[in-house]
């Protein structure tokens, strides 16, 4: 079976939609070996999105923590601040090729979509982005920024109005629209062969990773630490890393007000198997399969199902998976802004918040990697707000 | 002649999709009875999904409301369990794929066919996802529908060789919902499955008015309508019942001549 990840992935997409991902499919195997298209896709990784991204030592992290050596990757520091420009000018550039003139997207914390009007921007393609009203609310900022960027913003009003709902009418949209359009989907879920693509883009994490480390360190990391909603920075931090058992892989899942209560979005702690938004794979669902409202203080992570290569990765002991609460990631939030001078996006500060807890369980000659997916701007206001701050945006 | 084919032996088939539980069971019973005397010939039970990504926003706020009222699937097993004590009118379930999914499969597909369904439509399963629920549904009797779309072309006689009961025909791009033209080629469609399969084709998707549907039964077997009978189930409540019966009616004189 095609795009199958053991039992996972699937296309469980209305008929109306099948030959378009038949055609993407084609398309993707065709570019993906494609000399001139590496070559586009290189260059503007390295010119456009300022790649590749800087492994830094955090060196007062590692001192406080009094454990592992710990090792940002600095996703934050690519143009648009954050590591969905990676996957979103691979997209772009294939849908380019394809003949689209116009892209759609889905968008939580409004990161993707900022990278997807970004990309049609710079290749000259109309923009429509799909966002829930509830996060064009939490995230008004980079509402303004798609707008400027010359992208349409239509905020999602259906179910829980937040990136469930982007993402159900994203793909409403493009069974309206086809011919001229490209899906241009944000994280490493939804039909074959989206995760394979977004794995694929965003795998360009891993492989920096490990050749930086090697340089600086001449080995391994022993853990490499990611936040985890679909899963797309996580994947892109695993994936070169997946053959080398001796790599700890650590997604952090957003627990929200924590995993016993409902106001959660920790998928592989609280969900169970399902089949939603294309894809067979762990969804947070009540017993009649209906998908639950899951809660996060982070746009970016509110998203009750993940990735279904995770869920592969996860049924293989492979990799693990750790809940977060909203108050541990502004904790870290605000410990690494304090200590390393690196405000990151509150989706990444899941990931501190877990290097906090392991790093002193580890030796010091251990390396841990945390990619930091993103940058913190857009999410001051909120945590102001979380803290009883009133500011203005 | 198995009970779906029956549906199709009396002129151009009318097929009502109603939701579950929209704006109770009771009143969901109450419709099957009516339409069925207002010439439905098979009637599809909508079970409500959360998030029905197939849905225009008619049938996305019917989900909500029957979820919001306490429907569950086996509440609605139960309802058609006390139907069937009434009548035999040919039924189909349409749901999404989490909803038989979650709760087993083959228990799903099992109780089905045990209270008296027909068959069963999923729209977010499409012919390469098929198998994993088909083979309980052989098993079981239930016809598994299948969609075709105006995007399938090639995919058509593919799909209609396999498929079983009738073959939705999917008549514009898009989610369902009341739409003032239909400009696809249904015909086309239509000979596409008629090369492959002698199978009835039920065209669904935008259609509302009498004269709509008689254009649209001209080109096939029946066809479906959901958003304009939702529309009036929301419009009337616990009172929709006589209305609902008066539209199925005007819609079944449309085209049943034809």
């Amino acid at each position: 079976m095609s795009g199958r990840f053991g039992i996972h992935g699937g296309q469980y997409i209305p008929e109306t939609l099948m030959n378009a991902v038949i055609e993407l499919e084609e398309a993707y195997n065709h570019y993906k070996d494609d000399p001139e298209f590496n070559r586009e896709l290189t260059e503007l990784f390295n010119n456009y999105a300022g790649r590749p991204s800087r492994l830094y030592y955090a060196e007062r992290m590692t001192k406080d923590l009094g454990g592992a050596k710990i090792y940002l990757k600095r996703e934050d520091l690519n143009h648009t601040g954050a590591h969905k420009i990676n996957n979103v000018l691979g997209q772009a550039l294939l849908a380019k090729k394809m003949g689209k003139t116009r892209l759609i997207a889905e968008t939580g914390a409004g990161q993707h979509g900022v990278a997807t009007a970004t990309a049609a921007a710079l290749m000259d393609m109309e923009c429509e982005v799909y966002m829930g009203e509830e996060d064009t609310k939490r995230q008004a900022l980079n509402v303004y920024r798609m707008k400027l960027l010359g992208a349409q913003v239509h905020p999602v009003t259906t179910g829980t109005s937040t990136l469930k709902d982007a993402v159900s009418e994203a793909m409403r949209e493009w069974t309206r629209r086809i011919d001229d359009t490209h899906y241009c989907l944000g994280s490493v879920m939804g039909p074959h062969p989206f995760p394979t693509i977004v794995r694929d883009f965003q795998s360009v994490i891993s492989k920096e990773i490990k050749e930086q480390l090697m340089e600086k360190e001449g080995k391994l990391p022993d853990a490499v630490l990611a936040c985890v909603g679909g899963g797309s920075n996580a994947i892109g931090t695993f994936y070169h890393f997946i053959p080398d058992e001796s790599v700890r892989l650590i997604g952090c899942e957003a627990a929200g007000r924590g995993v016993n209560t409902a106001e959660t979005a920790a998928t592989i702690a609280t969900g169970k198997l399902g089949i939603f938004h294309g894809m067979k794979s762990y969804f947070c669902q009540d017993e009649y399969g209906q998908i639950a409202p899951v809660y996060s203080i982070s746009a970016g992570l509110d998203y009750p199902g993940i990735g279904p290569e995770h869920a592969y990765l996860y049924d293989k002991g492979r990799a693990e998976y750790v809940p977060i609460t909203d108050d541990e990631a502004v904790e870290a939030f605000e410990y690494l802004s304090r200590l390393e001078g690196i405000i990151p996006a509150i989706e990444s500060a899941h990931a501190v918040a877990y290097a906090r807890k392991l790093a002193p369980t580890m030796d010091p000659d251990q390396i841990i990697v945390i990619t930091i997916s993103g940058r913190g701007d857009k999410d001051c206001a909120a945590i102001a707000r979380y803290r009883g701050e009133d500011i203005y945006e | 002649m198995n009970k779906i084919q029956s549906a199709f032996a009396h002129g151009k088939a009318f097929i009502p999709f109603i939701t579950c539980g929209d704006p109770s069971l009771e009143v969901t019973e109450q419709l099957v009875y009516a339409m069925e005397k207002a010439g439905a010939d098979l009637i599809e039970l909508g079970i409500p999904f959360s998030d029905p990504t197939a849905e225009g926003p008619v049938i996305q706020e019917a989900n909500n409301r029957a979820l919001a009222g306490g429907v569950t699937t086996d509440k609605i097993f139960d309802m058609v369990k006390k139907i069937r004590k009434n009548t035999q009118i040919p039924m189909v379930f349409m749901t999404y794929a989490n909803v038989v999914f979650s709760y087993g499969i083959e228990r799903f597909i099992k109780t089905a066919a045990e209270v008296g369904m027909d068959g069963i439509i999923l729209p977010d399963v499409p012919f390469e996802e098929k198998e994993e629920f088909a083979v309980t549904c052989r098993e079981n009797g239930l016809a598994l529908v299948s969609l075709i779309a105006p995007t399938s072309h090639a995919r058509i006689a593919e799909i209609a060789s396999a498929a079983e009961g009738f073959i939705y025909c999917v008549s514009s791009l898009g989610v369902t919902g009341v739409r003032s033209e239909i400009t696809t080629d249904i015909g086309e469609m239509v000979r596409l499955v008629r090369a492959a399969s002698d199978i009835p084709c039920a065209i669904g998707f935008g259609i509302s008015t009498p004269e709509q549907a008689a254009k649209m039964a001209r080109e096939a077997d029946g066809v479906i309508v959901g958003s304009a009978i939702v529309r009036i189930c929301k419009e009337y409540g616990a009172d929709c019942v006589p209305k609902v019966a008066e539209y199925v009616k005007s819609m079944k004189d449309a085209i049943r001549e034809l």
